[in-house]
């Protein structure tokens, strides 16, 4: 945690959770003997249906809930060694319908953890005005009240507020539940942008088992009654589900998710069918051959038009209204073998188009090819983490 | 309307002066029925077994005549104001708990989630984030309160003219005035509205969070996600 004055940057810390158990008064158990490893800088994820236990575990972090048996050590030190409040100060929360305070304007909500720790109005103010601008909350917004704010606008004030005294740790209880889905897409590509540059310890609670895989570093699933059921990164869980639960629980498609782990770099792309609008008689002729049954048309810069068959080029000015679709292209090396896969099924060619950053073709692979490169990375086993998620 | 204003020398009082008796054996038994209920309402919050007891005393307390009252307390505290303003802090209670307690209560749970999780104590809590949000509530009790207990203050002419306005009605039988009596009830009447008013207006300046008006209206239509990336 910054103090005024301080200007270290403060990363993550490592939270182990050792065999914790909370059992009510009533006899119920909410979390029965859990242990995790939860490394720092990453994000992991809990997820289960309701009654799991995630969101008790979550509140044991910071000691909203107290765990009946077991501890949890930060960085090495048992939680309860220091005063609760101070050990809440330095982890931000995060809840779904953000759980602003309705009373404060947007600035001031953001400063209330800074302020309580002593910072002066002024610095606390010009650290939330900062905030704001990391989350992608336009300034103008700073003196409103939650109110007059849209719901995902909401939510992100919610992470601002929780990140203002730059704690190393982040815990998020369902966050983006409760909006709609593109604004949901929106708030998790931020939170993965805000956590590249900050590099902060996130404990992240959902049901949502797409939210889990996309987000998650770790993911650790947890069944009803509060057990354990497998714990390990989204590639590993969608191609090794640790028992029928957990398989159920990932639904059906897992096998073309865990796609989006494989890397589209191995696949050979090739340039052969592939004419500018403007090419002449023999430039078509040359590209023609019989593996490549179309050719992608491609404008002067290179950019893809559409698909068509060589019969139907007319040399010097293609009629780009009668070309075929071309689908969604991926981005070649950049996107998953999911990505390839999606366009070339989108391809009426069943053909799929690889481009660069810029957006010009980089080459075509056919479905065939997709299949094979699928083939060939299940029997190496190999999942690039790196791949986009 | 000759002599509307002019009150019998028996009163000791202007007109004027009848107003600030009436406003202060009014006001204050309000002001101290706040006091009480406050710390009376947030213990109702905390144990909420507590909560449906109170509200039976206070609503059994608010059933005795303010008759009743005077006969046991003018033993005590005499013929004085205090003997009025008792019995009608008692009454103001029956309103101001149960609307504090709505109040606090209304505020969202993931609201006090959020300020437990960020270190707030229970007290800071209270003051900081539970009082202010139940604002809205304790205002709409106290103007209910403020306007009965304006009305009521009158009943004080029983006991030897403590019902400052109330007390013309009074002399209107007595001196066979009917204008003084049109005189008490248009008075009461005027300074209840103007009361209320008053509270509608600290209601708008402490409370620029809410939605109200015109900027609820605004608020429905809540603007695009300004960076929807």
């Amino acid at each position: 945690m910054v103090k005024p004055g301080q200007t270290r940057r403060v990363f993550g810390a490592l939270i182990r959770i050792d065999s914790v158990t909370k059992r009510y008064p009533d006899g119920t158990v909410a979390v029965d003997r859990l242990s995790l490893e939860i490394p720092d800088r990453s994000i992991t994820v809990l997820v289960g249906p309701s009654g799991c236990g995630k969101t008790t575990t979550l509140r044991m972090i910071n000691r909203m809930v107290e765990p009946s048996e077991g501890t949890i050590l930060i960085d090495g030190k048992d939680s309860r060694q220091q005063p609760v409040n101070t050990l809440r100060r330095s982890m931000g929360y995060v809840i779904q319908n953000a759980g602003l305070f309705q009373h404060r304007t947007i600035v001031d909500n953001i400063a209330t953890v800074p302020r309580m720790l002593g910072w002066g109005k002024d610095k606390a103010r010009a650290r939330a005005r900062e905030l704001m601008e990391r989350v992608g909350l336009d300034g103008s917004l700073a003196k409103r009240y939650p109110y007059q704010l849209s719901g995902g606008q909401q939510q992100r004030v919610g992470v601002a507020r929780a990140l203002a005294a730059d704690p190393p740790v982040l815990l998020m209880d369902e966050p983006f539940s409760a909006v709609d889905p593109i604004v949901r897409k929106g708030l998790q590509d931020e939170l993965l942008r805000i956590q590249d540059e900050l590099g902060k310890t996130i404990v992240f609670v959902t049901h949502d088992i797409d939210e889990a895989v996309k987000i998650g570093t770790m993911v650790a699933v947890l069944r009803t009654g509060g057990k354990l059921a497998q714990y390990a990164s989204p590639a590993e869980l969608l191609s090794n589900p640790a028992d029928a639960f957990v398989e159920d629980f990932l639904g059906a498609d897992r096998g073309i998710r865990r796609l989006s782990f494989f890397g589209s770099a191995g696949l050979l792309l090739h340039t052969g069918p592939v004419v500018a609008v403007d090419a002449s008689a023999e430039q078509i002729a040359a590209r023609t051959t019989d593996e490549a049954p179309y050719l992608l048309v491609t404008d002067v810069d290179g950019r893809p038009l559409g698909w068509s068959e060589p019969r139907d080029l007319t040399a010097g000015s293609v009629d780009t209204a009668r070309l075929l679709p071309y689908g969604r292209p991926f981005v070649a090396g950049t996107d998953s073998l999911r990505a390839a896969l999606d366009c070339a099924v989108l391809s009426p060619t069943g053909w799929a188009v690889g481009v660069d950053a810029e957006g010009r073709v980089a080459g075509v692979v056919s479905q065939q090819a997709i299949g094979e490169a699928i083939r060939g990375a299940h029997a190496e086993g190999r999942t690039d983490s790196e791949a986009v998620r | 309307m000759n002599g509307f204003f002019d009150i019998p020398s028996d009163l000791q009082h202007s007109w004027l002066g009848l107003i600030g008796l009436h406003l202060r054996e009014a006001l204050l038994p309000v002001l101290a029925g706040l006091v009480i209920a406050l710390p009376l309402s947030q213990l109702c919050v905390r144990f909420r077994w507590l909560y449906p007891p109170v509200l039976w005393v206070t609503t059994v307390l608010y059933a005795i005549p303010s008759l009743a009252f005077f006969v046991v307390l003018i033993d005590y505290t005499g013929q004085t104001e205090l003997t009025v303003m008792i019995p009608l802090t008692v009454y103001t209670l029956v309103i101001l708990v149960p609307a504090i307690v709505d109040g606090v209560r209304s505020v969202p749970q993931e609201t006090l989630a959020a300020a437990t999780a960020m270190g707030f104590g229970p007290v800071r809590r209270y003051l900081q984030v539970q009082l202010p949000i139940a604002v809205p509530a304790i205002i709409a009790g106290l103007r209910v309160a403020t306007v009965s207990s304006i009305s009521l203050v009158s009943v004080g002419a029983l006991i030897g003219n403590q019902g400052a306005l109330g007390n013309l009605i009074n002399d209107a039988n007595i001196y066979n005035r009917p204008e003084l009596a049109v005189n008490a009830v248009l008075t009461m009447a005027v300074l209840a509205i103007l009361a209320d008013g008053l509270l509608v207006v600290v209601r708008l300046l402490l409370t620029p969070w809410m939605p109200s008006g015109a900027r609820a209206r605004r608020a429905q239509r809540p603007e695009p996600e300004v960076a929807a990336r």
